[in-house]
Protein backbone atom coordinates (compact mmCIF):
# COMPACT_ATOMS: atom_id res chain seq x y z
CA UNK A 1 0.00 0.00 0.00
CA UNK A 2 1.34 3.65 -0.61
CA UNK A 3 1.37 5.68 2.30
CA UNK A 4 2.18 9.48 2.00
CA UNK A 5 4.50 11.45 5.35
CA UNK A 6 2.11 13.72 5.38
CA UNK A 7 -0.58 11.17 6.76
CA UNK A 8 1.41 9.22 8.85
CA UNK A 9 4.01 12.03 10.52
CA UNK A 10 5.02 15.43 11.49
CA UNK A 11 8.16 17.35 11.29
CA UNK A 12 10.10 20.52 11.96
CA UNK A 13 13.40 21.67 10.28
CA UNK A 14 15.46 23.98 10.72
CA UNK A 15 19.64 24.71 9.59
CA UNK A 16 22.84 24.78 10.49
CA UNK A 17 25.18 26.31 7.94
CA UNK A 18 24.82 24.82 4.54
CA UNK A 19 22.93 21.85 6.21
CA UNK A 20 19.38 21.59 6.65
CA UNK A 21 18.36 19.10 9.28
CA UNK A 22 14.28 17.54 9.31
CA UNK A 23 12.82 15.82 11.91
CA UNK A 24 10.46 13.53 11.15
CA UNK A 25 8.03 12.61 14.00
CA UNK A 26 5.29 9.90 13.87
CA UNK A 27 2.15 10.94 14.79
CA UNK A 28 1.43 7.60 16.22
CA UNK A 29 4.15 5.83 18.45
CA UNK A 30 2.63 2.49 16.96
CA UNK A 31 3.61 4.09 13.32
CA UNK A 32 7.48 5.02 14.27
CA UNK A 33 8.71 1.64 13.60
CA UNK A 34 7.05 2.37 9.84
CA UNK A 35 9.42 5.24 9.58
CA UNK A 36 12.31 3.55 10.79
CA UNK A 37 11.87 0.70 8.16
CA UNK A 38 11.34 2.66 4.78
CA UNK A 39 11.94 5.95 5.45
CA UNK A 40 16.37 5.31 5.24
CA UNK A 41 18.86 7.27 4.37
CA UNK A 42 19.24 6.12 0.87
CA UNK A 43 15.39 6.64 0.29
CA UNK A 44 15.85 10.20 1.32
CA UNK A 45 18.43 10.74 -0.43
CA UNK A 46 17.06 9.95 -3.36
CA UNK A 47 13.86 12.12 -2.81
CA UNK A 48 16.12 15.10 -2.51
CA UNK A 49 18.39 14.42 -5.47
CA UNK A 50 19.11 17.20 -7.06
CA UNK A 51 17.60 19.70 -4.51
CA UNK A 52 20.67 18.89 -1.87
CA UNK A 53 24.20 18.84 -3.29
CA UNK A 54 26.16 16.73 0.23
CA UNK A 55 25.05 13.30 1.61
CA UNK A 56 22.47 12.24 4.05
CA UNK A 57 22.60 11.63 7.46
CA UNK A 58 20.30 9.66 9.62
CA UNK A 59 19.82 9.64 13.45
CA UNK A 60 17.19 7.51 15.07
CA UNK A 61 15.48 8.86 18.59
CA UNK A 62 13.11 5.86 19.39
CA UNK A 63 12.44 7.45 22.55
CA UNK A 64 10.61 10.70 20.98
CA UNK A 65 9.28 8.06 17.98
CA UNK A 66 11.20 10.54 15.49
CA UNK A 67 14.28 10.35 12.94
CA UNK A 68 16.31 13.49 12.27
CA UNK A 69 18.22 13.42 8.84
CA UNK A 70 20.73 15.82 8.20
CA UNK A 71 20.81 17.39 4.62
CA UNK A 72 24.11 18.38 3.38
CA UNK A 73 24.58 21.12 0.71
CA UNK A 74 20.64 22.27 1.03
CA UNK A 75 20.96 25.73 1.70
CA UNK A 76 23.36 27.62 -1.28
CA UNK A 77 25.35 28.00 1.13
CA UNK A 78 23.34 28.72 3.99
CA UNK A 79 22.77 31.98 6.78
CA UNK A 80 23.77 34.90 4.67
CA UNK A 81 25.29 33.69 1.44
CA UNK A 82 22.23 31.98 0.49
CA UNK A 83 19.71 33.48 -2.32
CA UNK A 84 17.09 30.99 -1.86
CA UNK A 85 13.79 31.75 -0.26
CA UNK A 86 14.05 29.30 2.09
CA UNK A 87 17.70 30.25 3.24
CA UNK A 88 16.95 28.37 6.45
CA UNK A 89 15.78 25.52 5.81
CA UNK A 90 12.68 26.25 7.83
CA UNK A 91 9.86 24.15 4.99
CA UNK A 92 12.37 20.93 4.11
CA UNK A 93 10.26 19.23 6.61
CA UNK A 94 6.89 19.56 4.34
CA UNK A 95 9.20 18.29 1.12
CA UNK A 96 9.87 15.66 3.64
CA UNK A 97 6.21 15.11 3.95
CA UNK A 98 5.39 14.98 0.12
CA UNK A 99 7.33 11.27 0.14
CA UNK A 100 5.46 8.21 -0.59
CA UNK A 101 6.32 4.76 0.98
CA UNK A 102 5.06 1.22 -0.18
CA UNK A 103 4.32 -1.11 2.85
CA UNK A 104 3.36 -4.32 2.67
CA UNK A 105 -0.41 -4.92 2.67
CA UNK A 106 -0.58 -6.99 5.85
CA UNK A 107 1.60 -4.53 7.79
CA UNK A 108 -0.53 -1.51 6.72
CA UNK A 109 -3.53 -2.74 7.98
CA UNK A 110 -2.20 -3.79 11.07
CA UNK A 111 -1.03 -0.84 12.10
CA UNK A 112 -4.24 1.46 10.82
CA UNK A 113 -1.95 2.93 8.34
CA UNK A 114 -4.03 5.36 6.60
CA UNK A 115 -2.97 4.51 2.69
CA UNK A 116 -4.71 6.76 0.29
CA UNK A 117 -5.31 6.44 -3.58
CA UNK A 118 -5.22 10.04 -4.02
CA UNK A 119 -1.18 10.13 -3.51
CA UNK A 120 0.58 8.36 -6.37
CA UNK A 121 4.00 7.30 -6.11
CA UNK A 122 5.89 10.75 -7.44
CA UNK A 123 7.60 10.07 -10.54
CA UNK A 124 10.59 12.16 -11.53
CA UNK A 125 10.52 13.28 -14.84
CA UNK A 126 13.57 11.98 -17.42
CA UNK A 127 15.43 15.32 -17.67
CA UNK A 128 15.70 15.87 -13.70
CA UNK B 1 22.99 22.37 49.81
CA UNK B 2 21.54 19.37 51.69
CA UNK B 3 18.31 17.38 49.29
CA UNK B 4 16.16 17.77 52.02
CA UNK B 5 15.64 21.77 51.46
CA UNK B 6 15.53 20.98 48.07
CA UNK B 7 12.40 18.39 48.23
CA UNK B 8 9.26 19.80 46.44
CA UNK B 9 10.97 23.05 45.55
CA UNK B 10 9.94 24.53 41.82
CA UNK B 11 12.12 27.01 40.06
CA UNK B 12 9.96 28.13 37.08
CA UNK B 13 12.29 29.64 34.26
CA UNK B 14 9.88 31.52 31.46
CA UNK B 15 11.22 32.21 28.25
CA UNK B 16 10.03 35.78 26.83
CA UNK B 17 12.15 36.32 23.93
CA UNK B 18 13.27 33.63 21.10
CA UNK B 19 15.55 35.94 19.03
CA UNK B 20 15.45 39.92 18.36
CA UNK B 21 12.86 40.87 16.57
CA UNK B 22 10.50 38.32 18.86
CA UNK B 23 6.65 39.50 20.23
CA UNK B 24 7.68 42.62 22.20
CA UNK B 25 4.59 41.52 24.32
CA UNK B 26 5.90 37.98 25.00
CA UNK B 27 7.89 39.77 28.38
CA UNK B 28 5.22 41.48 29.92
CA UNK B 29 2.98 38.95 29.63
CA UNK B 30 5.40 36.37 31.03
CA UNK B 31 6.14 38.56 34.21
CA UNK B 32 2.29 39.19 34.94
CA UNK B 33 0.44 36.33 33.92
CA UNK B 34 1.20 34.53 36.51
CA UNK B 35 3.88 33.24 38.54
CA UNK B 36 7.49 32.99 37.73
CA UNK B 37 10.71 33.21 39.14
CA UNK B 38 13.16 33.31 36.53
CA UNK B 39 12.75 35.55 32.89
CA UNK B 40 14.87 33.96 30.41
CA UNK B 41 15.41 36.59 27.17
CA UNK B 42 17.77 35.17 24.29
CA UNK B 43 18.23 37.83 21.46
CA UNK B 44 21.13 36.31 20.01
CA UNK B 45 21.24 34.58 16.49
CA UNK B 46 24.57 33.32 14.32
CA UNK B 47 24.76 36.72 12.53
CA UNK B 48 23.12 39.35 15.11
CA UNK B 49 26.63 39.96 16.71
CA UNK B 50 27.88 40.96 13.52
CA UNK B 51 25.16 43.41 13.18
CA UNK B 52 25.50 44.68 16.63
CA UNK B 53 29.49 44.62 15.84
CA UNK B 54 29.11 47.82 13.32
CA UNK B 55 26.57 49.27 14.94
CA UNK B 56 29.43 49.88 17.94
CA UNK B 57 32.14 50.55 15.29
CA UNK B 58 29.43 53.72 14.48
CA UNK B 59 28.97 54.35 18.47
CA UNK B 60 30.41 53.17 21.08
CA UNK B 61 27.75 53.01 23.57
CA UNK B 62 25.76 50.60 21.02
CA UNK B 63 26.29 46.83 20.07
CA UNK B 64 23.68 45.53 22.38
CA UNK B 65 19.88 44.05 21.61
CA UNK B 66 18.43 47.84 22.16
CA UNK B 67 14.75 45.89 22.61
CA UNK B 68 15.85 44.54 25.91
CA UNK B 69 15.52 47.87 27.57
CA UNK B 70 12.29 48.13 26.84
CA UNK B 71 11.73 44.54 27.79
CA UNK B 72 12.84 45.28 31.40
CA UNK B 73 10.94 48.55 31.47
CA UNK B 74 7.69 46.74 30.86
CA UNK B 75 8.12 44.39 33.66
CA UNK B 76 9.61 46.80 36.82
CA UNK B 77 6.90 46.12 38.97
CA UNK B 78 8.06 42.20 38.64
CA UNK B 79 11.53 42.50 38.89
CA UNK B 80 11.60 45.23 41.34
CA UNK B 81 8.68 44.37 43.95
CA UNK B 82 8.41 40.66 43.59
CA UNK B 83 11.98 39.20 42.57
CA UNK B 84 11.46 38.09 39.32
CA UNK B 85 15.20 38.10 38.06
CA UNK B 86 15.95 38.56 34.34
CA UNK B 87 18.94 36.17 32.54
CA UNK B 88 19.62 37.49 29.23
CA UNK B 89 21.93 37.46 26.59
CA UNK B 90 21.20 41.04 25.28
CA UNK B 91 24.72 42.30 25.76
CA UNK B 92 25.29 41.59 22.59
CA UNK B 93 28.95 42.89 21.91
CA UNK B 94 28.74 45.38 24.28
CA UNK B 95 27.15 43.79 27.85
CA UNK B 96 28.68 47.23 30.04
CA UNK B 97 26.76 49.30 27.36
CA UNK B 98 23.82 47.60 27.48
CA UNK B 99 24.17 47.59 31.81
CA UNK B 100 24.77 51.47 31.88
CA UNK B 101 21.39 51.55 29.38
CA UNK B 102 19.20 49.16 32.20
CA UNK B 103 20.88 51.47 35.18
CA UNK B 104 19.40 54.56 33.37
CA UNK B 105 15.97 53.30 33.13
CA UNK B 106 16.00 52.42 36.15
CA UNK B 107 16.14 55.45 37.59
CA UNK B 108 13.59 56.54 35.31
CA UNK B 109 11.42 54.34 36.93
CA UNK B 110 12.48 55.01 40.46
CA UNK B 111 13.66 51.33 41.57
CA UNK B 112 17.60 51.42 41.07
CA UNK B 113 17.83 50.80 44.85
CA UNK B 114 16.26 47.37 44.17
CA UNK B 115 18.40 46.65 41.13
CA UNK B 116 21.55 44.97 40.80
CA UNK B 117 23.07 44.06 37.57
CA UNK B 118 25.40 41.50 36.98
CA UNK B 119 27.55 41.77 33.47
CA UNK B 120 29.34 38.71 32.13
CA UNK B 121 31.85 39.57 29.80
CA UNK B 122 35.15 37.89 28.27
CA UNK B 123 33.70 36.11 25.42
CA UNK B 124 34.59 38.96 22.85
CA UNK B 125 37.75 37.50 21.13
CA UNK B 126 37.69 40.23 18.50
CA UNK B 127 40.77 42.38 20.09
CA UNK B 128 43.15 38.96 20.19
CA UNK B 129 42.15 37.38 16.99
CA UNK B 130 45.68 37.88 16.42
CA UNK B 131 47.59 37.54 19.02
CA UNK B 132 45.17 33.95 19.18
CA UNK B 133 46.15 33.21 15.35
CA UNK B 134 49.82 33.41 16.63
CA UNK B 135 49.85 31.50 19.12
CA UNK B 136 49.11 28.67 17.48
CA UNK B 137 44.79 28.60 17.28
CA UNK B 138 43.92 28.32 13.84
CA UNK B 139 40.35 28.80 13.93
CA UNK B 140 39.79 26.83 11.41
CA UNK B 141 36.21 26.65 9.90
CA UNK B 142 34.56 24.17 11.18
CA UNK B 143 32.70 23.13 8.14
CA UNK B 144 35.70 23.57 4.79
CA UNK B 145 38.55 23.37 6.91
CA UNK B 146 40.14 26.71 6.53
CA UNK B 147 42.10 28.44 8.85
CA UNK B 148 40.77 32.14 9.62
CA UNK B 149 43.96 33.82 8.26
CA UNK B 150 42.39 33.50 4.87
CA UNK B 151 39.41 35.68 5.72
CA UNK B 152 41.29 38.01 8.41
CA UNK B 153 41.36 41.11 7.04
CA UNK B 154 37.08 40.75 6.81
CA UNK B 155 36.34 39.42 10.08
CA UNK B 156 33.87 42.06 11.89
CA UNK B 157 33.34 40.28 14.85
CA UNK B 158 34.56 37.24 16.83
CA UNK B 159 32.82 35.89 19.67
CA UNK B 160 33.52 32.30 22.33
CA UNK B 161 30.07 30.87 23.16
CA UNK B 162 30.03 30.67 26.92
CA UNK B 163 28.14 28.63 28.96
CA UNK B 164 26.14 28.56 32.77
CA UNK B 165 28.86 28.93 35.09
CA UNK B 166 29.64 33.14 34.82
CA UNK B 167 26.01 33.23 35.10
CA UNK B 168 25.45 31.05 38.30
CA UNK B 169 28.17 33.23 39.69
CA UNK B 170 26.30 36.72 39.04
CA UNK B 171 22.94 34.85 40.50
CA UNK B 172 25.07 34.12 43.68
CA UNK B 173 26.19 37.61 44.09
CA UNK B 174 22.61 38.78 44.27
CA UNK B 175 22.39 40.17 40.86
CA UNK B 176 18.68 40.20 40.10
CA UNK B 177 19.33 41.09 36.16
CA UNK B 178 21.56 39.14 34.52
CA UNK B 179 23.37 40.03 31.10
CA UNK B 180 26.13 38.30 28.91
CA UNK B 181 27.39 38.62 25.75
CA UNK B 182 27.34 35.22 23.24
CA UNK B 183 25.94 32.98 25.85
CA UNK B 184 24.71 29.77 24.18
CA UNK B 185 21.07 30.20 24.00
CA UNK B 186 20.30 26.90 26.94
CA UNK B 187 22.65 28.26 29.31
CA UNK B 188 20.30 31.18 30.02
CA UNK B 189 17.68 28.83 31.17
CA UNK B 190 20.40 26.08 32.82
CA UNK B 191 21.93 28.95 34.97
CA UNK B 192 19.05 29.43 37.01
CA UNK B 193 18.64 25.93 38.17
CA UNK B 194 21.40 25.17 38.58
CA UNK B 195 22.24 27.93 40.59
CA UNK B 196 18.88 27.50 42.71
CA UNK B 197 19.17 23.78 43.00
CA UNK B 198 23.25 23.76 44.00
CA UNK B 199 23.74 21.36 40.86
CA UNK B 200 27.64 20.84 40.98
CA UNK B 201 29.83 21.35 38.12
CA UNK B 202 30.01 17.92 37.04
CA UNK B 203 26.30 16.74 37.83
CA UNK B 204 25.91 15.80 33.98
CA UNK B 205 22.62 14.46 33.73
CA UNK B 206 20.95 17.60 35.89
CA UNK B 207 23.03 19.87 34.00
CA UNK B 208 22.06 18.41 30.73
CA UNK B 209 18.63 18.42 31.79
CA UNK B 210 19.02 21.79 32.30
CA UNK B 211 20.70 22.17 28.52
CA UNK B 212 16.91 20.11 27.23
CA UNK B 213 15.24 22.40 29.07
CA UNK B 214 16.60 25.43 27.50
CA UNK B 215 16.32 24.20 24.06
CA UNK B 216 12.61 23.58 24.30
CA UNK B 217 12.05 27.11 25.65
CA UNK B 218 14.77 28.95 23.85
CA UNK B 219 12.53 29.60 20.82
CA UNK B 220 10.23 30.97 22.56
CA UNK B 221 6.60 30.33 21.33
CA UNK B 222 7.92 27.40 18.77
CA UNK B 223 7.23 24.61 21.26
CA UNK B 224 4.02 26.00 22.75
CA UNK B 225 1.80 26.00 19.72
CA UNK B 226 4.08 28.37 17.20
CA UNK B 227 5.00 26.61 14.26
CA UNK B 228 3.60 23.80 14.85
CA UNK B 229 2.33 21.39 12.53
CA UNK B 230 0.76 18.63 14.23
CA UNK B 231 -2.93 19.58 14.45
CA UNK B 232 -2.01 23.33 13.39
CA UNK B 233 -5.99 24.28 12.30
CA UNK B 234 -7.08 23.45 15.86
CA UNK B 235 -4.58 24.92 18.12
CA UNK B 236 -6.72 27.60 20.25
CA UNK B 237 -6.23 31.10 20.11
CA UNK B 238 -2.77 31.76 19.07
CA UNK B 239 -3.70 35.63 19.13
CA UNK B 240 -2.81 35.28 22.89
CA UNK B 241 0.02 32.38 22.68
CA UNK B 242 0.90 31.39 25.91
CA UNK B 243 5.08 31.71 26.06
CA UNK B 244 6.56 28.55 27.64
CA UNK B 245 7.86 27.96 31.14
CA UNK B 246 10.18 25.39 32.45
CA UNK B 247 9.00 24.77 36.12
CA UNK B 248 12.60 22.46 37.35
CA UNK B 249 13.00 20.43 40.49
CA UNK B 250 16.08 19.43 42.01
CA UNK B 251 16.29 15.91 40.35
CA UNK B 252 16.59 17.58 36.43
CA UNK B 253 13.08 16.61 35.85
CA UNK B 254 10.80 19.44 34.98
CA UNK B 255 7.24 20.28 33.48
CA UNK B 256 6.74 22.41 30.39
CA UNK B 257 3.58 24.61 31.26
CA UNK B 258 2.60 28.47 30.10
CA UNK B 259 0.42 30.69 32.16
CA UNK B 260 -3.40 30.25 32.46
CA UNK B 261 -6.02 31.85 30.07
CA UNK B 262 -2.91 31.90 27.23
CA UNK B 263 -3.73 30.32 23.79
CA UNK B 264 -1.83 28.18 21.92
CA UNK B 265 -1.28 24.37 23.36
CA UNK B 266 1.76 21.92 24.63
CA UNK B 267 1.79 18.64 24.02
CA UNK B 268 3.92 15.70 23.59
CA UNK B 269 3.72 16.91 20.07
CA UNK B 270 4.59 20.18 19.80
CA UNK B 271 7.47 19.70 22.43
CA UNK B 272 8.81 17.18 20.06
CA UNK B 273 9.02 19.64 17.04
CA UNK B 274 10.80 21.97 18.98
CA UNK B 275 13.08 19.62 20.32
CA UNK B 276 13.96 18.14 16.77
CA UNK B 277 14.27 21.53 15.87
CA UNK B 278 18.26 23.08 14.52
CA UNK B 279 19.37 19.38 15.83
CA UNK B 280 22.69 17.51 14.44
CA UNK B 281 23.63 14.23 15.91
CA UNK B 282 21.33 13.67 19.06
CA UNK B 283 23.93 11.40 21.13
CA UNK B 284 25.77 14.66 20.91
CA UNK B 285 24.55 18.01 21.88
CA UNK B 286 27.68 20.11 22.98
CA UNK B 287 27.22 23.07 25.01
CA UNK B 288 30.78 24.45 26.96
CA UNK B 289 28.99 22.64 30.39
CA UNK B 290 28.33 19.39 28.89
CA UNK B 291 27.22 16.61 26.33
CA UNK B 292 23.52 16.55 26.57
CA UNK B 293 22.31 12.88 24.75
CA UNK B 294 18.81 13.70 23.35
CA UNK B 295 17.85 10.24 23.10
CA UNK B 296 17.68 9.83 26.63
CA UNK B 297 14.51 12.29 26.80
CA UNK B 298 11.47 10.97 27.92
CA UNK B 299 7.87 12.87 27.25
CA UNK B 300 5.02 12.34 29.16
CA UNK B 301 1.27 14.51 29.63
CA UNK B 302 1.43 15.92 33.12
CA UNK B 303 -1.82 16.83 33.18
CA UNK B 304 -4.64 15.43 31.05
CA UNK B 305 -4.44 17.64 28.09
CA UNK B 306 -3.68 20.69 30.11
CA UNK B 307 -0.84 22.29 28.24
CA UNK B 308 1.81 20.12 30.43
CA UNK B 309 4.75 17.68 29.31
CA UNK B 310 7.12 16.36 32.11
CA UNK B 311 10.41 15.87 31.16
CA UNK B 312 12.54 13.09 32.46
CA UNK B 313 15.23 10.43 32.17
CA UNK B 314 17.66 12.39 30.82
CA UNK B 315 21.68 11.36 30.52
CA UNK B 316 24.87 13.70 30.08
CA UNK B 317 28.16 13.20 30.15
CA UNK B 318 31.57 15.46 30.41
CA UNK B 319 31.67 18.35 27.45
CA UNK B 320 35.05 18.72 25.55
CA UNK B 321 37.97 21.40 26.09
CA UNK B 322 36.94 23.41 23.27
CA UNK B 323 34.75 26.15 22.96
CA UNK B 324 32.77 27.24 19.74
CA UNK B 325 33.20 30.83 18.62
CA UNK B 326 30.98 32.74 16.27
CA UNK B 327 33.15 34.49 13.46
CA UNK B 328 31.62 36.68 11.28
CA UNK B 329 33.03 38.46 8.03
CA UNK B 330 32.45 40.07 4.68
CA UNK B 331 31.90 38.13 1.80
CA UNK B 332 30.72 40.46 -0.99
CA UNK B 333 27.37 41.65 -1.88
CA UNK B 334 23.78 40.23 -3.03
CA UNK B 335 20.13 41.35 -4.96
CA UNK B 336 17.45 40.04 -5.07
CA UNK B 337 14.69 41.21 -7.71
CA UNK B 338 11.35 40.30 -8.00
CA UNK B 339 8.52 40.40 -10.73
CA UNK B 340 4.62 39.07 -10.64
CA UNK B 341 3.46 37.61 -13.62
CA UNK B 342 0.08 36.94 -13.94
CA UNK B 343 -2.50 34.08 -15.78
CA UNK B 344 -2.86 33.05 -18.21
CA UNK B 345 0.48 30.93 -18.41
CA UNK B 346 2.13 32.83 -15.76
CA UNK B 347 4.33 30.32 -15.41
CA UNK B 348 5.75 30.36 -18.36
CA UNK B 349 5.84 34.03 -18.88
CA UNK B 350 8.28 33.86 -15.29
CA UNK B 351 10.73 31.45 -17.09
CA UNK B 352 10.94 33.50 -20.52
CA UNK B 353 11.56 36.47 -18.10
CA UNK B 354 14.46 34.83 -16.65
CA UNK B 355 15.64 33.47 -20.12
CA UNK B 356 16.33 37.23 -21.23
CA UNK B 357 17.03 38.48 -18.16
CA UNK B 358 20.28 36.10 -18.32
CA UNK B 359 20.84 36.79 -21.60
CA UNK B 360 20.98 40.69 -21.00
CA UNK B 361 23.62 39.69 -18.23
CA UNK B 362 25.63 38.10 -20.11
CA UNK B 363 25.63 40.20 -23.14
CA UNK B 364 26.89 43.22 -20.69
CA UNK B 365 29.87 40.38 -19.31
CA UNK B 366 28.54 40.78 -15.87
CA UNK B 367 30.08 37.77 -13.90
CA UNK B 368 28.45 36.74 -10.51
CA UNK B 369 29.58 34.04 -7.80
CA UNK B 370 26.03 32.65 -8.03
CA UNK B 371 22.89 33.10 -9.99
CA UNK B 372 19.70 31.91 -8.63
CA UNK B 373 16.34 31.38 -9.90
CA UNK B 374 13.11 31.21 -8.77
CA UNK B 375 9.40 30.51 -9.24
CA UNK B 376 7.43 31.48 -5.83
CA UNK B 377 3.97 29.77 -6.40
CA UNK B 378 5.17 26.83 -8.35
CA UNK B 379 8.83 25.52 -7.06
CA UNK B 380 10.16 28.35 -5.33
CA UNK B 381 10.46 25.88 -1.65
CA UNK B 382 9.96 22.36 -2.94
CA UNK B 383 11.46 22.16 -6.48
CA UNK B 384 10.90 19.71 -8.67
CA UNK B 385 8.91 17.61 -5.59
CA UNK B 386 6.11 20.07 -6.10
CA UNK B 387 5.13 18.51 -9.34
CA UNK B 388 3.90 20.21 -11.93
CA UNK B 389 1.79 23.64 -10.94
CA UNK B 390 -1.03 23.77 -13.48
CA UNK B 391 -1.89 27.18 -14.33
CA UNK B 392 -1.90 29.16 -11.21
CA UNK B 393 -2.99 32.63 -10.64
CA UNK B 394 0.17 34.04 -10.49
CA UNK B 395 3.71 33.19 -9.89
CA UNK B 396 6.53 35.77 -8.90
CA UNK B 397 9.89 34.81 -10.46
CA UNK B 398 12.61 35.56 -7.79
CA UNK B 399 15.85 36.27 -9.51
CA UNK B 400 18.91 36.79 -6.89
CA UNK B 401 22.90 37.05 -7.39
CA UNK B 402 25.81 37.53 -5.32
CA UNK B 403 29.59 38.79 -6.05
CA UNK B 404 32.07 39.85 -4.78
CA UNK B 405 32.69 43.16 -6.82
CA UNK B 406 29.68 45.57 -5.39
CA UNK B 407 29.26 47.58 -8.94
CA UNK B 408 28.80 44.22 -10.75
CA UNK B 409 25.76 43.42 -8.53
CA UNK B 410 24.68 47.46 -8.31
CA UNK B 411 24.49 46.77 -12.35
CA UNK B 412 21.87 43.97 -12.17
CA UNK B 413 19.61 45.90 -9.87
CA UNK B 414 18.92 48.14 -13.13
CA UNK B 415 17.79 45.38 -15.14
CA UNK B 416 15.12 44.48 -13.37
CA UNK B 417 12.10 47.21 -14.15
CA UNK B 418 12.81 47.47 -17.64
CA UNK B 419 11.47 44.14 -18.22
CA UNK B 420 8.01 45.23 -17.29
CA UNK B 421 7.78 47.47 -20.42
CA UNK B 422 10.47 45.47 -22.53
CA UNK B 423 9.69 41.54 -21.77
CA UNK B 424 6.83 39.17 -21.34
CA UNK B 425 3.84 40.42 -20.58
CA UNK B 426 0.75 40.60 -16.95
CA UNK B 427 3.25 41.59 -15.26
CA UNK B 428 2.82 43.58 -11.76
CA UNK B 429 4.15 43.32 -8.27
CA UNK B 430 7.31 46.03 -8.85
CA UNK B 431 6.07 48.40 -6.39
CA UNK B 432 9.27 47.78 -4.29
CA UNK B 433 11.68 49.73 -6.83
CA UNK B 434 15.24 48.66 -7.54
CA UNK B 435 16.32 45.53 -5.91
CA UNK B 436 18.83 46.80 -2.70
CA UNK B 437 22.42 45.67 -2.64
CA UNK B 438 23.10 44.44 0.68
CA UNK B 439 26.56 43.61 1.87
CA UNK B 440 26.66 39.62 2.92
CA UNK B 441 27.84 39.09 6.52
CA UNK B 442 28.81 35.39 6.54
CA UNK B 443 29.24 32.85 9.24
CA UNK B 444 32.33 31.18 10.17
CA UNK B 445 32.15 28.53 13.03
CA UNK B 446 35.14 27.66 14.51
CA UNK B 447 36.53 25.54 17.57
CA UNK B 448 39.28 27.19 20.50
CA UNK B 449 40.69 25.72 23.22
CA UNK B 450 38.54 26.67 26.46
CA UNK B 451 41.57 27.69 28.22
CA UNK B 452 42.20 31.06 26.32
CA UNK B 453 38.88 32.06 27.17
CA UNK B 454 38.29 33.79 30.78
CA UNK B 455 35.28 35.20 31.70
CA UNK B 456 34.67 37.97 33.70
CA UNK B 457 31.76 38.68 36.25
CA UNK B 458 31.02 41.74 37.76
CA UNK B 459 28.16 43.26 39.69
CA UNK B 460 26.60 46.55 40.14
CA UNK B 461 24.34 48.26 42.21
Amino acid sequence: MNVRLVDIAHARSGDKGDTANVGLIAVEAVWYPVLERYVTRERVASHFRGIITGPVERYELPNLNALNFLLHGALDGGGTLSLKTDAQGKVFSTAMLRMVIEVPDDEAKALKLPGSKKWPTYQRSPKE
Amino acid sequence: MSSSNQAGKIVRVAAGQGFWGDWLEAPRRQADGGQIDYLMLDYLAEVTMSILQKQKERDPKMGYARDFIGAVESIWPAIAERGVRVVANAGGVNPPACADAVRQSAERAGVSKSVRIGVVTGDDLLPRLDELIASGHPLANMETGEPLSTVRDRVLSANAYIGSTPIVEALSKKANIVITGRSTDTALTMAPLRFEFGWGAEDWDRLAAGIIAGHIIECGAQCSGGNCLYDWQNIPDLANVGYPIVEGAADGTFVIAKHPNTGGRISIRSVTEQLVYEMGDPHSYITPDVIADFTTIHLEDAGGGTDRVRVFGIKGRPPTDKLKVSIAYRAGFKAVGTLVYSWPDALAKAQLADRVLRERLDNLGLRFAKVLTEFVGASATHGPLAGEPGDPPEVQLRFGVRGEDKATVERFTREIAPLVLNGPPSVTGFAGGRPKVEEIVAYWPALVDKSVVQTRVEVLG
